[in-house]
Formats: C-alpha cells, structure tokens, sequence
C-alpha cells in the first residue's frame, strides 16, 4: 500500500515471537491494574472507605446505637467486616458486572492468561485493597481509643481472609452471573440489608430475635461477630463463625464455577 | 491474509469465536495453527491475537495500562509505549476507557491484538466506526504484518477494504460459504459490466434502450446520473455518446467500471437489509 508513512512500521517489527508470559508477572500486571482502578474509582472509595470511616468515627462518638463502653471496641470490629464486605462482595460485584459488560474478561480470556490466574487477579486485588483498608480503618479506631486484644489478632487476619474468601465469591457469583445494572441494584441493596440487619451496626445480641438468629448464620454476622470476640478477648472466635465463612465460600465458590459468564 | 466477509448475521463473528475457542462448534472440524482450539487450550491463545468486535478494557482504565497488562501476557512483547505512539493514542494515554471515541477503542483492541507478536491474528471489523485517517493506519498496520509473515484473518463488512488488503475472500451467509477466492479471481468472472455517466436530467430513455442490444439495461440513478447495464465495448459506449449528442448534451464523468467486490457480494447474498 502507498502511504506518506512508509517507515512508521519497519520490516521485521511484527515478525512472529509468541510465547505466554511469566505466571507471577501476570499476575501482578492483572491485579496491580485491578487494585489501583478500584483505589482510584470514586464511587468504590466512598464504599470501601469513605462510608467505613464515617460509620467507625460516628459510631463511636455519637450514642445514636445503645452499645456497651468503650463503643470502639464493639464498633471497630463491625467496620472491619464491613470494609470486606464493601471491597469483596459490592464492590467486586459491581467491577465484574461492568467489567463483562465492557468486554475485559473477554479480552483477557483470549491472552496467554491461563483461567486461574484470571480469578486469582482479582483476588488478589481484592486482598490489596482490603490490607489498605485494614491499615486506615485501625489507625483510626486505635487513635479513638481502641485497644484490642494482641492475642486476638492472628484469629482476626484468619477471619478477614475467610470473610474475603465468603464475600469474594458471592460477589463474584453475583457480578459474573447478573446484567451490570442489575448487579449494581442487588449488590447495593444486599450489602444496605447486611449492614443494618447482617451484624454490622447492630451486633448480632442486640438484633430482635429472629434476625439476629439468622444474621450469625450470614457472612456479614458470622465476621462482625468473630472479629468482636477474637479482638475483645483475644481467644479464637469458636467455631460457628469459622464454619460459616467457610460454608458461604463453598456454596458460592460451586456455583459461580459453573454458572459465571465471561461476558 | 483472508477476509471473511458476509452481512449481519451471515456467522462471521461465530466463526471467529469458534476459532478463538470461546465457542464450540456443533459440527465440522476446526484446526487453528494445527490445534483444535476447542475450550481455547492456553498453549494455542499464546500464539494468537484477538481484536474482539466492540473491543474489551476495564470501563476505568488508561489505554496505556490496558495495553502494558496485555503485553505482560505474553513473553516478548513489542513496546507498549511505542505502539501507543503509531497508532496514535497518546494524547488518549490517561483518558478513562470509556471515554475513549469509537475509533481509539478500536486501535486500543488492535494494539491488545498484536502487542504480544502473535502468528496469527484474529480481527473482527477492526475498522468498524473509524474515520478515513483511522482506517488508513490500520489498513497499513495489517498490511505490514502481511509482509512480517503473521497470517491475519479479518471480518469485515467493507468490499474496498478486502480487495485492498485480502489475499483470498471467503463470503459467508446463512453460516454456510457462499463463495471463496482471491478479490481477483471473485471480481473477473461473471460478464456483467457497468458503464456510469453523468449528462442533463430527464433524458429520454426509450431512445437509448432501443439503439442497445436487447439484453441492456438502462437507468437514471439519480438526477442526471445515468447507468447502463451490458457488455461495455467500443460500439456501446459510441452509441450511448452518439445519443447524448442527439439530446444535444455531453456525456460528462464517464466510468466503465469492472464488477466491484461488492457486486459480487450483493449477487450471492441478495440485497435485502440484514437485520
């Protein structure tokens, strides 16, 4: 072909050299993207930090809740799970329901990326954005006063994997299998229910009796809760809220394996 | 180089996905690079690019992060920055996906394409929405990974740009070929010829018919633009200039024209609108 740009495309330039990339590069190229979009979206902050911030300092300060002194030690914990529940299950949610909507799973799928690595990204995102989370979100509780329980924390970093685990796959079984706008509607409906009825504000004791005894059952519940005993008295959680993570990660994982959608 | 072309609906963006293995084909047998790309097995994607139709990003992501994570897919990737620069996307570089205009999300999803130095590449209306500078960019892009040796199997609903580019063309409908050749080989058979000009409106048809072989046709297309249908040869075309004269007009603009790609299209696949 004749052009005024016969040079912009030397010989040799896109003479064959395929070959898949390094798994562990992948990787971190897939989740460092995934990471910052989500640290650099709006709306994502404001559910992810924003609105856990406010919740953790209002709380705390205002007796708007009746809850035993110090409020802090009953609220932290709440904001926590709270905070894992915005991240994995909204938030994922709502990023892979546009993000198929936009054709990126799509566009991944046919690169190199073996299929793990295309959920491990995001799971890995997923983590980042919690730790940032983590980091923030205590510095703030342990400058209202917050002193918890050193014992407990290994039982808490167990719980916030298990919770990424539950709330990740529901997120991603409900944002791989819904219409965006339809994902968006459900994600943020589900996570206002939890938040108010799952065990988050309310610790899961003070809810009326049915919705409390429902609410431990439910991921929101089953964290908020074992995070409260873990950081309060600095044993383990017992095994109700350990079982229950693990079991909403193992029914939502088994579905959203046969039923998620790349597109 | 082949060109797939085929109205709405004919099956060419199946066929593709069937090669790229996101979708498996209810019969025949496929061989991609001599694979079977059913289930879309890691070891052939590392040797394909794919520009999918309607491209594919993350809606917030720069087109320079984008394209730097589809090179990290691959082991010797060309130089993301330096593609960005061809084709033109810099000043794009920080703008969100989906603000990106139709055209420079196309040359995003050709650069995801071949940014990894694929063998083959897979490209699916990669013109579709661009301006005449996009598609002369991309045009020159597919020609020089012609002349690198990477094959290139292109849809398109553009009959100028496969006989431009296409070694063969494939015409499909109905999810059944129709046709298969080089642009060459497709345009020279057949007899029909055509013979366009242009002269005063509302000349006397009748006229003209009569003084033609009874198999011509002849047409005002639109106000003061004429088509005759026939073998054009010397005789034809002194007979139709003789007529003009009569009407005491010249005949301006004229152009014998071989049968387009396009015609041959029309002629295998009807002229009814696709939905």
């Amino acid at each position: 072909m004749t052009s005024d740009h016969g040079t912009r495309f030397d010989p040799g330039t896109f003479t064959p050299d395929a070959g898949a990339g390094r798994p562990l590069r992948m990787l971190a190229a897939q989740s460092g993207v995934e990471m910052r979009l989500a640290l650099r979206n709006g709306e994502q902050v404001l559910l992810t930090l924003l609105i856990p911030v406010v919740l953790l300092v209002g709380l705390t300060l205002l007796g708007i809740v009746p809850l035993p002194e110090p409020r802090v030690a009953t609220v932290a914990p709440g904001v926590l799970a709270l905070a894992v529940m915005s991240t994995a299950f909204t938030g994922q949610a709502i990023a892979l329901g546009f993000d198929r909507r936009y054709g990126v799973i799509r566009r991944l799928a046919a690169t190199a990326l073996p299929r793990w690595l295309l959920v491990a990204g995001r799971l890995v995102a997923m983590l980042g954005v919690v730790v940032v989370q983590m980091v923030i979100l205590v510095a703030i509780a342990v400058a209202l006063g917050w002193r918890p329980a050193a014992a407990g924390i290994g039982w808490a970093v167990l719980l916030v994997l298990l919770g990424v685990a539950a709330f990740g796959s529901l997120g991603i079984l409900v944002g791989g299998t819904l219409r965006a706008d339809v994902t968006l509607a459900v994600a943020n409906l589900v996570w206002f229910v939890l938040l108010l009825a799952g065990g988050i504000v309310i610790p899961v004791g003070q809810l009326p009796g049915a919705i409390g005894a429902v609410a431990q059952y439910l991921p929101s519940g089953a964290l908020a809760e074992g995070l409260r005993t873990a950081l309060a008295t600095g044993t383990g959680p017992g095994l109700t809220p350990v079982l229950v993570l693990v079991g909403w990660t193992v029914v939502a994982g088994g579905i959203a394996v046969r039923a998620v959608r790349l597109r | 180089m082949l060109a797939l072309l085929g109205p709405n609906g004919a099956g060419k963006t199946t066929t593709v996905e069937i090669c790229e293995g996101f979708l498996d084909a209810d019969a025949g047998e496929i061989r991609v690079l001599g694979t079977d790309p059913a289930g879309a097995p890691e070891a052939l994607r590392a040797r394909i690019g794919v520009m999918p139709q309607g491209g594919g990003a993350y809606p917030g992501v720069h087109a320079g992060e984008m394209l730097r994570l589809v090179a990290a897919c691959a082991a010797h990737p060309l130089d993301p920055a330096w593609l960005l620069t061809v084709l033109g996307l810099d000043s794009a570089a920080r703008t969100p996906y989906k603000r990106l205009s139709g055209g420079q999300q196309q040359r995003l999803a050709l650069a995801c394409a071949v940014v990894g130095r694929p063998e083959l590449v897979f490209l699916d209306e990669p013109t579709a929405g661009m301006d005449p500078q996009g598609r002369r960019l991309v045009w020159e892009l597919i020609e020089a990974l012609r002349r690198d040796g990477v094959a290139v199997l292109l849809t398109t609903h553009l009959m100028e740009e496969a006989e431009a580019l296409a070694d063969d063309v494939v015409i499909v409908d109905h999810g059944k070929v129709v046709a298969h050749g080089s642009p060459m080989a497709l345009t020279s058979g057949g007899q029909q010829r055509e013979l366009r000009f242009r002269a005063k409106p509302g000349m006397d048809l009748d006229g003209l018919a009569a003084s033609l072989p009874a198999d011509y046709r002849a047409a005002e297309t639109k106000s003061g633009r004429y088509l005759v249908q026939g073998r054009i040869d010397p005789s034809v075309l002194s007979t139709i200039t003789a007529w003009c004269a009569q009407q005491g007009a010249l005949a301006d603009d004229v152009q014998v024209a071989r049968r387009s790609l396009e015609d041959v299209f029309l002629e295998l696949t009807g002229k009814e609108l696709r939905q």
